[in-house]
């Protein structure tokens, strides 16, 4: 056992938390869940493997470092990764600061809260690595088997970009307490880690429609225009894809650079970051602001009540707001195709059908469960005088408004321009919005809106039906565009999806 | 002692989890009683009236409300009761004058009525300085008052408090206390679950102790020492004695 309050002690505390609560988290903190957890891991990584055979596997033995097209698109990979990588590590460090559930103990205890905020840092380093690590290794290891051992660079790579994502996220970090404060750089970082993560894929989906016409990232990559731009290969750009390709000195130049960057802003950033989560604590003794005041009650019917109440706590919350309707940043690159579209008279507008649909199931999955599961006052509603029935419709009614304010200006400029589409596209919006709900009303659990980015781990199997019908919803969407035969047989099939989600649902408690 | 209606009326109720948690629990409460509920933890007391609000579904028995049947027709009986937990539930993103106004739509209460009333509890709670700021930075005392303003407000005949006093301070307290006598005076009934003996000992009508899901002893307090064979002792001698009498006799 290490002696109290060395960094090696503190260190053993951090990882036990972060194991503990990944652990809680996918199995939803319930116990004797552990051997499936495990069974499911190894099903799961069984499957990338098969799924990188037919994604990697013909790449693995032709790439070469000499060759532009390889570097573009391994470089494109590995930026795409280092967003998303950077993107975890900005919340989980914002989140290490607010979180208020160890850090009143941390502050308040004679240790140096300098050196537990690095070792807090550290961790959160090393769990965005490792998890990066994980998700690349099935990757890896089919290049590795079909290539030969320079692709275990890789491994490399994808540790140093881990070290220099957190190195990052925390300067962002420090860099945003000190322009905003502690009030807002919650919200804001949690908005900038959203668009960090998106931004990217994004930019490059908006670069292949303004280009190519077309909403292919890879096709854009593959586009000799992007070749004939690209740097020369002998260019520093290419550095982390000359590493992951087999270049050894590359890769060692390339693991410093991570390593050095962590340890600078550790050195620079941890004793700041004390002082930040101080500041951070006095954000909840502030009084909460003046709502308008309003001159006097307005006679409402429960229904009513319900989705008002619904809508203004949504309003009201500008985190939930944006966790909510950062989904919608992928709207992005339809919205410009829909606009190219109609500015240049094509039909590009047909592959919109199924995003939008897309797109409405997850945004309305998000909302529904708000609504239900995030019901603060459960309590209070369960016992006033209504049928559980209506305050379920008047809930799910909350969400259709929601959903119909986002996406009536898409369908309005569809019927425009087609008006079959725009029906089809309202048609799909319907049934993806209904289904998500309605899966969100048979796996509801209580819980509190601040867990709405953990609201999967509840329930998997709501997570997944929720995605499915989606799916399932924007592929009968699409297939309604060519063949009416086929539309009837996949929303057979959403259908048949659907049943078996309510079939395996838990059964209904009685007070809701 | 003038007779008065039954406010609520128990028959057999029975609930169990993975034992008994209430069983064959008859009770009977008058309108315009204070009803002290006592017993141990886990005696069944929060489970009783969590049945009785229509938050949990009994396994047996019956339960009425002012002669409604809460089982059969619960809206119906929803619309007399109010209830309060030990955790004020409000939202955070609402103020207190909203929240009364959200209460008294799900209750389907006038606007000019129910703002009557809300402006009244807001005074009456002192919450007037804080009425139109949003709860998330209020104390717990604050979010109590403004979960009791919600109970109140739609002018409920039977009011269910599952101990409302932990985390008050003195003041807040008296003036909850203060609230509820006053509403009994109004002909409304209290039921309330404490283990604040004292609250329990000064306030109620009549005092019921539970113990395994059973009522084991109920009256006033000194029936309850008779009960017990302890008299001219404190009610918490008597409750101790009468609750240690049911695990002897168990």
């Amino acid at each position: 056992m290490s002696t109290p309050a060395t960094l090696t002690w503190f260190a053993r505390h951090e990882v036990r938390l972060a194991w503990r609560d990944w652990l809680a988290m996918m199995t939803a903190g319930r116990r004797g869940r552990e051997l499936p957890l495990a069974i499911a891991c190894v099903a799961i990584l069984i499957v990338m493997h098969l799924m990188a055979v037919s994604m990697v596997g013909s790449h693995a033995a032709t790439a070469s470092i000499t060759d532009t097209a390889t570097l573009v698109t391994v470089t494109a990979s590995a930026l795409l990764t280092f967003a998303l990588m950077l993107s975890q590590a900005v919340e989980s460090m914002t989140r290490a600061i607010y979180a208020r559930s160890d850090l009143d103990l941390i502050l308040s205890s004679p240790v140096a809260v300098q050196r537990v905020l690095a070792i807090r840092i550290l961790t959160i380093a090393a769990s965005i690595a490792l998890m990066a690590l994980l998700l690349s290794a099935p990757f890896i290891n089919v290049l590795v088997a079909q290539g030969g051992a320079r692709w275990l660079g890789g491994y490399g790579v994808v540790l140093a970009m881990g070290l220099a994502a957190a190195a990052l996220a925390v300067a962002l970090t420090d860099l945003l307490f000190r322009l905003l404060g502690p009030r807002r750089t919650r919200l804001v970082a949690q908005i900038v880690a959203a668009i960090i993560g998106a931004t990217f894929i994004i930019g490059l989906q908006i670069a292949a429609i303004l280009s190519l016409g077309t909403m292919s990232r890879v096709a854009l990559l593959e586009s000799t225009a992007i070749v004939a731009a690209a740097p020369a290969v002998d260019s520093l750009v290419w550095l982390p894809a000359r590493a992951m390709l087999g270049d050894v000195s590359a890769l060692g130049t390339v693991m410093a650079a991570g390593a050095v960057m962590l340890g600078a802003s550790v050195l620079l950033f941890s004793a700041r970051f004390a002082d930040h989560a101080v500041a951070a604590a006095g954000v909840a003794l502030v009084s909460a602001p003046q709502a308008r005041v309003r001159r006097g009650f307005r006679s409402v019917s429960a229904a009513r009540a319900l989705r008002h109440k619904e809508w203004t706590l949504l309003k009201r919350d500008p985190w939930l707001l944006s966790q909510t309707l950062m989904q919608l940043l992928y709207l992005l690159p339809p919205a410009l195709m829909l606009w190219k579209s109609f500015a240049e008279g094509t039909d590009g507008f047909i592959v919109l059908v199924p995003v939008l649909v897309m797109a409405a199931g997850q945004l309305a999955g998000g909302l529904a469960w708000l609504a239900i599961s995030g019901e603060d006052a459960p309590e209070l509603v369960a016992t006033a005088p209504i049928a559980p029935g209506m305050i379920m419709r008047a809930k799910v009614e909350a969400v259709m408004g929601a959903i119909a304010l986002v996406f009536a200006p898409f369908i309005v400029t569809l019927l425009v321009v087609s008006p079959f589409h725009a029906i089809v596209s309202a048609a799909g919006i319907v049934a993806a919005t209904g289904s998500a709900t309605a899966v969100q009303f048979w796996f509801r659990t209580q819980a509190k809106r601040s867990h709405f980015r953990r609201r999967q781990t509840s329930s998997r199997v709501a997570t997944f039906a929720e995605a499915f019908s989606s799916i399932a919803w924007a592929a009968t969407a699409a297939l309604m565009t060519v063949s009416i035969v086929f539309a009837v047989i996949m929303g057979v099939i959403s259908l048949a999806l659907l049943a078996g989600a309510r079939a395996i649902s838990p059964a209904r408690a009685y007070a809701s | 002692m003038r007779e008065y209606p039954s406010a609520l009326d128990i028959r057999a109720l029975c609930k169990r989890f993975d034992r008994p948690a209430v069983d064959h629990l008859d009770l009977t409460v008058k309108a315009g009683e204070f009803y002290t509920l006592l017993g141990p933890n886990g005696a069944g007391k929060t489970t009783t009236l969590r049945m009785v609000v229509g938050l949990l579904r009994p396994d047996a028995g019956s339960i009425s409300v002012f002669g409604a049947d809460a089982l059969a027709d619960p809206v119906a009986a929803k619309q007399m009761i109010a209830w309060l937990s030990d955790e004020p539930m409000i939202y955070d993103k609402l103020t207190p004058f909203e929240y009364l106004e959200f209460v008294a739509g799900l209750w389907g209460i006038e606007a000019g009525l129910a703002e009557a009333r809300a402006r009244e509890l807001i005074g009456w709670l002192g919450l007037e300085a804080h009425a139109h700021e949003r709860c998330e930075g209020f104390s717990k005392g604050m979010r109590q008052k403004v979960a009791l303003a919600g109970a109140l407000v739609h002018e409920p005949k039977l009011i269910i408090l599952d101990e409302p006093l932990t985390g008050l301070d003195a003041a807040s307290a008296r003036l909850v206390k203060n609230v509820l006598i006053e509403r009994t005076r109004a002909g409304a009934a209290v039921i309330m679950t404490t283990h604040i003996l004292e609250v329990a000992e000064r306030m109620a009508d009549r005092i019921g102790v539970i113990a395994g899901g059973r009522l084991i002893a109920e009256g006033t307090l000194d029936e309850l020492r008779r009960q017990a064979g302890k008299t001219g002792t404190s009610l918490e001698d008597t409750f101790l004695t009468l609750v240690a009498e049911r695990a002897a006799a168990a």
